[in-house]
């Protein structure tokens, strides 16, 4: 009995402390997320410029997105950009952390030269790169000219640009290879003691162990480094101002210009919509497309 | 939860008594070696050349920087880059403003979202489980959504060109980014044995003495790692900062830098300068702090 009375005690305890303890996490998620996320759907629906007030216009917005050219070409552009830039980081970041994995001298040395470039500051980072790409005196060019190559105008040309900026991206492998590397730790030891008593070599305990092993990490990354590549601002808005002839208008720098700029809130604000619901069919397609090769050890256990 | 752990490798080895005194596999394993530090060393060319080229522009005349072919040595340094630049605009006020904003924010963060966490992993009640899911949707929202009603919201307070948007924010655990360091600490906070927490309420404790006391001081590794993303967020945010700070004298480092580099196109010896003054500090930090960075990312299991 005695027990019991402490037990039902202990559990109002707890239930007064868990939420009480939770409030701040809770409130933050009300004020800075589900209100501002609402808030924005209703301005969505508006012709707002700062300084009057919003008038409401049904769906107007999302019927001249359809008409207008810039937000297809940022779409496009966008969606370029993440098709080339996640899988060349996800590729090098899995490969540098494979190597980071093995019993090697000065590990931490190594691993603090592979993850400094992303702890760069996105100006510093669009500066210095700026500098490389420079037509005449950048690193890249000087390089190719020294190797008798053909040059590029890299981030000043219509059709360079993109790629130029996927190059700069994949030097920011950083987070993805620390997140494989945490990955890589956890695989069990013993499987592959079992591949190497069957006789199978490095490639048969990469191919049956470590990678269908990892596919949950692969995956995560994969769903962070699209929904984060959606999102790029700094080189459009640092470096090239999204041209030449609008190349590189990147979403987010169109959704700034048309609300910071033009200080059309409401039509930006439709703007934002669209991405969220971009964003949230990609995720739901590649969760979908997950089933098919993402291997969880113990479906269902904790 | 030693340094072990982080760094033992797990695979890509044979067991140790394999291939003993068989000098073919031996010869093959030296081999396997030497592939595998050529291919850290060519693989680091990339990531570090950059670097270089920045720091020996920095050091350079202008007249130096724009010699065909490029050189890459400075001769002479030109070292008055650095004082140069840094006075050109005040850089000592923004480093200022950046560790004012720094220190709230990480303060912040820290506190409210491992109080978040603990709730969330290690007390039971009505509900607990559907709100943290509920609150981990956010981490996929893309920040664009709440980017303008936020704005909107600090400007009818007349917060504009003050820190409070850039701070208070991160004294609610589930705003924004938040809520990614709840899961983190959350994951991190259940490996801690419960037995400790049913000892001390045993004995009368309550469940903020629990927490303050035992999951905290055991927690170091986690709450390193949350420091250290959430001083690195703050050290290079730049929309945040562009959207709400226009007063020059209110600029962060990463603000000052981006108005510095539209004044000074031409002078990329001041701009390499100024943007490795930039980079520097937080290089330095990561290399002091990476071994727990590694071992705390590895011990929360993000994979999960």
């Amino acid at each position: 009995m005695v027990t019991r009375q402490r037990l039902s005690g202990q559990t109002r305890l707890e239930r007064r402390w868990g939420i009480l303890m939770a409030l701040p996490a809770i409130l933050g998620f009300v004020i800075f997320t589900i209100g501002p996320m609402l808030a924005s759907f209703f301005f969505s629906l508006t012709e707002w410029t700062i300084g009057a007030s919003p008038k409401f216009v049904g769906a107007d917005n999302y019927e001249r997105l359809v008409g207008d050219e810039l937000f297809w070409k940022s779409l496009s552009v966008t969606t370029y950009y993440t098709l080339g830039s996640v899988p060349l980081i996800l590729i090098v970041g899995f490969f540098l952390a494979l190597l980071l994995n093995q019993r090697v001298r000065g590990l931490s040395f190594w691993r603090t030269i592979y993850y400094v470039p992303t702890l760069v500051p996105a100006i510093a980072n669009a500066i210095l790169w700026l500098w490389i790409f420079n037509p005449d005196f950048g690193l890249l060019n000087s390089a190719l000219r020294q190797g008798g190559l053909p040059t590029s105008q890299w981030i000043y040309s219509e059709t360079a640009v993109i790629p130029s900026l996927v190059i700069m991206s994949t030097w920011g492998f950083g987070n993805a290879m620390v997140i494989f590397l945490a990955g890589l730790q956890g695989v069990p030891r013993h499987l592959y003691e079992a591949v190497s008593i069957d006789g199978g070599g490095t490639w048969a305990r990469f191919r049956f162990v470590t990678l269908p092993m990892m596919t949950p990490t692969i995956f995560y990354n994969l769903v962070v480094g699209v929904i984060g590549t959606f999102q790029v601002f700094n080189q459009a808005y640092v470096m090239t101002q999204g041209g030449p002839n609008n190349a590189s208008l990147f979403y987010i720098f169109y959704l700034y210009r048309t609300a910071f700029t033009e200080s059309e809130m409401g039509y930006a604000s439709a703007l934002a919509w669209v991405l969220f619901m971009v964003i949230m069919v990609v995720t739901f397609l590649l969760f979908q497309n997950a089933r098919r090769w993402v291997y969880y050890e113990m479906a269902g256990a904790r | 939860m030693s340094a072990q752990t982080a760094t033992t490798p797990r695979g890509g080895r044979v067991a140790p008594t394999a291939g003993l005194g068989n000098p073919r596999n031996a010869q093959r394993k030296r081999a396997g070696r030497i592939l595998l530090y050529a291919a850290l060393v060519v693989g680091a060319i990339p990531t570090v050349v950059p670097f270089v080229w920045l720091i020996r522009s920095a050091l350079m005349t202008d007249n130096q920087i724009f010699i065909a072919p490029p050189e890459w040595i400075p001769s002479p340094f030109a070292w008055t880059n650095f004082p140069e630049a840094l006075t050109a605009q005040p850089f000592l006020a923004y480093f200022i403003n950046t560790m004012v904003i720094e220190v709230v924010v990480v303060l912040g963060t820290v506190l409210t979202c491992s109080i978040a966490a603990f709730s969330f992993a290690r007390l039971r009640w009505r509900g607990r489980n559907l709100v943290f899911g509920i609150l981990l949707t956010s981490v996929m929202l893309p920040y664009a959504v709440t980017l303008i009603p936020t704005f909107v919201m600090w400007r009818e307070l007349g917060a504009l060109n003050t820190i409070a948007p850039l701070t208070v924010p991160a004294w609610f655990a589930g705003a924004g980014g938040g809520v990614f360091n709840v899961f983190l600490l959350r994951q991190f906070f259940l490996t801690i044995p419960f037995e400790l927490d049913e000892a001390a309420y045993i004995d009368g404790a309550s469940p903020w003495k629990v927490f303050w006391t035992i999951v905290l001081p055991l927690s170091r590794p986690a709450l390193i790692v949350v420091t250290i993303f959430t001083f690195i967020g703050v050290w290079n945010d730049f929309l945040g900062p562009l959207l709400y700070l226009n007063d020059e004298s209110k600029y962060t480092l990463a603000l000052g830098l981006a108005s510095f580099q539209s004044v000074y196109t031409a002078q990329w010896g001041y701009l390499m300068a100024a943007s490795a003054a930039v980079i520097a500090p937080i290089i330095a930090l990561f290399f002091f702090l990476q071994r727990y960075f590694i071992e705390g990312v590895t011990l929360t299991g993000i994979k999960n």
